[in-house]
């Protein structure tokens, strides 16, 4: 069996910080982190293999810039057994589409994969369009918010949690599945898988080892353009009660929610 | 009449979604300004209303895909037939809600069809010189506003979450029905549908609650989730939680709200115990009345509250209790004494 894992390197939202006066981010000296959903996705594969008889692969893919390195390292460390970084400054400004067709070909031309997970979204785009969309351009089926994973020789069992519910599917092989944190604790990397990961080669593609044609590539190839960028104005007169002056506070909050929260 | 305004409809087990009327009001405002007709698409197996209901928000078409095959969601089968339709109608937009379903099926299309998706989008207008649509979404954690255009791909398709459009008073218009026949073609799949488990009653989805009271680290234990349950009672709020919560399985995943949770909107926002991380400002600033509590007066979650209360939640909440109870009970007379008057 052969599983690939898609991932993203995110900022550390966690580390960012808000610029008071601008209400933008402030990334300096924040790091760069697998996105962490994409972690839960690689604990998937790692519990797969480890739960099969048959041989079973994890192949690990990133388009990104050529520091994404660190966070194929990071899974090789995790359990994946190689890593794939599709590399190339004809790839930068892709928006979801050109994204996706980019790590389609790259599993087009690496090839054969049964099992295809990625997490359900990034946290910097968060648009959870690309593992759709990949699945789309392979004409293979996809299950997304999946939170449960069953698997068996030629299928695999999902749950997926919706509005208002679960659903139970069987999907055959090839498919693929975008999960959510829900599905498991993600592992932690043992130091000898640390040391190994920092030695291990790593395959490298760029546009000219796939199939895409120039113009469906990056900036040019993406269908969607972003034409303004505007911070929202802060609209919000934050009224603070402190110490003798919550209980006045309430009152005053009661008074609002009277007339505009239960007025309608 | 082709280059038409489409609408992908959501519909639950035979319920229509109220987002599925926001969107068909939308479609209407931007047909309107490009002077083409507004064509909504429905796939159903039963319906609990009559399809022709979509008039009333804007329609002047539903294509009206009724099948057996529609009666437990098979994102597959849905994403060929939108597909197909998409590709037979060519429409110049499409508009879908962001949910779940929408949020999978979309990319799907947008993936067959080769055309640019926004996801997300909270805000949708014509630009007037050249006709396309501009699709606002925020980005980077709801810090920036990005608009997008889809140049020279169509249709030009956005996601729009529920609730980010009004739906308006309904309309005395007729308009046509064109019923659609699923293929058998259309229904092969390699997904096989088991079983439809709905969430208990009580843990509906919080997207759909007009209050949300939420809690973070700062309740320092589980249990402090029992008195912001009490403070939600008096609302018929829902529960949220930060993502720290849910990591310390205080709380369960579908009550998480942020980037890696869940996107909410309420009316009415309590943050309880949250300090603020941009991951979890993200999913709740939209909110219309925003309500903190927190011990720490540089808290960043009081940055974008309305009513920010620095102190101990456990002695804060008890008496937001306290006066909140009395408000609704004098609430609850003033309709009694409606009653008597009728």
């Amino acid at each position: 069996m052969k599983i690939a894992v898609l991932i993203k390197q995110v900022p550390d939202t966690d580390d960012v910080k808000l610029d008071p006066n601008t209400g933008t981010m402030i990334r300096e000296g924040s790091g760069t982190i697998i996105n962490p959903l994409d972690l839960n996705a690689i604990e998937a594969a790692v519990q797969i293999k480890r739960n099969r008889i048959n041989p079973c692969s994890i192949t690990v893919i990133t388009m990104g810039p050529p520091n994404a390195q660190f966070a194929l390292r990071e899974a090789l460390a995790l359990g994946a057994d190689q890593a794939v970084l599709l590399t190339d400054r004809k790839f930068a400004g892709a928006d979801s589409w050109a994204t996706a067709k980019v790590l389609a070909e790259s599993l087009k031309k690496t090839g054969g994969y049964d099992l295809i997970l990625a997490g359900e979204k990034a946290t910097d785009g968060e648009t959870g369009q690309v593992g759709p969309e990949v699945a789309a351009m392979l004409s293979i089926p996809c299950a997304t918010y999946v939170t449960k994973i069953e698997n068996h020789e030629e299928n695999v069992v999902i749950t997926r949690i919706v509005e208002d519910g679960f659903q139970r599917q069987r999907i055959h092989f090839p498919c693929l599945i975008t999960v959510l944190s829900d599905l498991n604790r993600p592992g932690m990397p043992t130091l000898k898988g640390k040391m190994d990961s920092r030695r291990a080669t790593l395959i490298t593609l760029t546009a000219g080892d796939l199939d895409i044609n120039p113009d469906e590539l990056g900036l040019m190839g993406s269908p969607t353009r972003v034409v303004k960028v505007t911070t929202p104005q802060k609209t919000r007169k934050t009224k603070r009660y402190s110490g003798n002056g919550v209980e006045k506070g309430i009152v005053e909050l009661a008074e609002k929610i009277k007339s505009s929260v239960l007025n309608r | 009449m082709s280059q038409s305004v489409m609408v992908y409809t959501e519909i639950r087990n035979g319920v229509i979604h109220p987002v599925s009327y926001e969107l068909t009001a939308k479609a209407r405002e931007l047909a309107d300004k490009l002077v083409c007709d507004v064509c909504v698409v429905a796939f159903y197996d039963t319906l609990q209303e009559v399809p022709e209901i979509f008039f009333a928000y804007g329609a002047d078409r539903v294509i009206a895909a009724q099948d057996q095959c529609f009666s437990l969601f098979n994102q597959e089968i849905h994403t060929k037939v939108l597909s197909e339709i998409i590709l037979k109608e060519q429409p110049q937009i499409v508009l879908a809600p962001a949910t779940t379903g929408g949020r999978t099926v979309m990319p799907a299309v947008a993936g067959t069809i080769h055309t640019g998706l926004t996801a997300d989008c909270t805000g949708l207008d014509i630009e007037p010189e050249s006709g396309l649509l501009l699709q606002t979404r925020p980005a980077i954690g709801g810090n920036i506003m990005a608009t997008i255009k889809t140049p020279n791909h169509r249709p030009q398709m956005a996601t729009v979450r529920p609730k980010t459009f009004k739906i308006p008073e309904k309309r005395r218009v007729s308009g046509v029905i064109q019923p659609f026949e699923v293929d058998d073609s259309m229904k092969q799949t390699a997904i096989e549908v088991l079983e439809w488990i709905p969430l208990e009653s009580g843990s509906e989805n919080i997207q759909d609650r007009d209050v949300i009271v939420s809690g973070g680290k700062g309740l320092k234990r589980k249990e402090g989730f029992k008195l912001l349950q009490q403070l939600a009672d008096l609302f018929q709020a829902g529960i949220g939680a930060s993502r720290p919560t849910i990591e310390a399985k205080w709380m369960d995943y579908p009550h998480q709200v942020g980037l890696s949770g869940k996107v909410v909107s309420p009316k009415l926002y309590f943050a309880i115990g949250i300090s603020g991380a941009v991951q979890h400002i993200a999913g709740m600033e939209t909110s219309d009345l925003v309500v903190s509590i927190n011990k720490d007066p540089d808290a960043a979650i009081f940055q974008v509250s309305d009513y920010a209360f620095c102190g101990d939640l456990y002695e804060i909440v008890p008496k937001m209790i306290a006066v909140f109870s009395g408000l609704l009970s004098d609430r609850i007379d003033e309709t009694e004494s409606e009653k008597h008057v009728q």
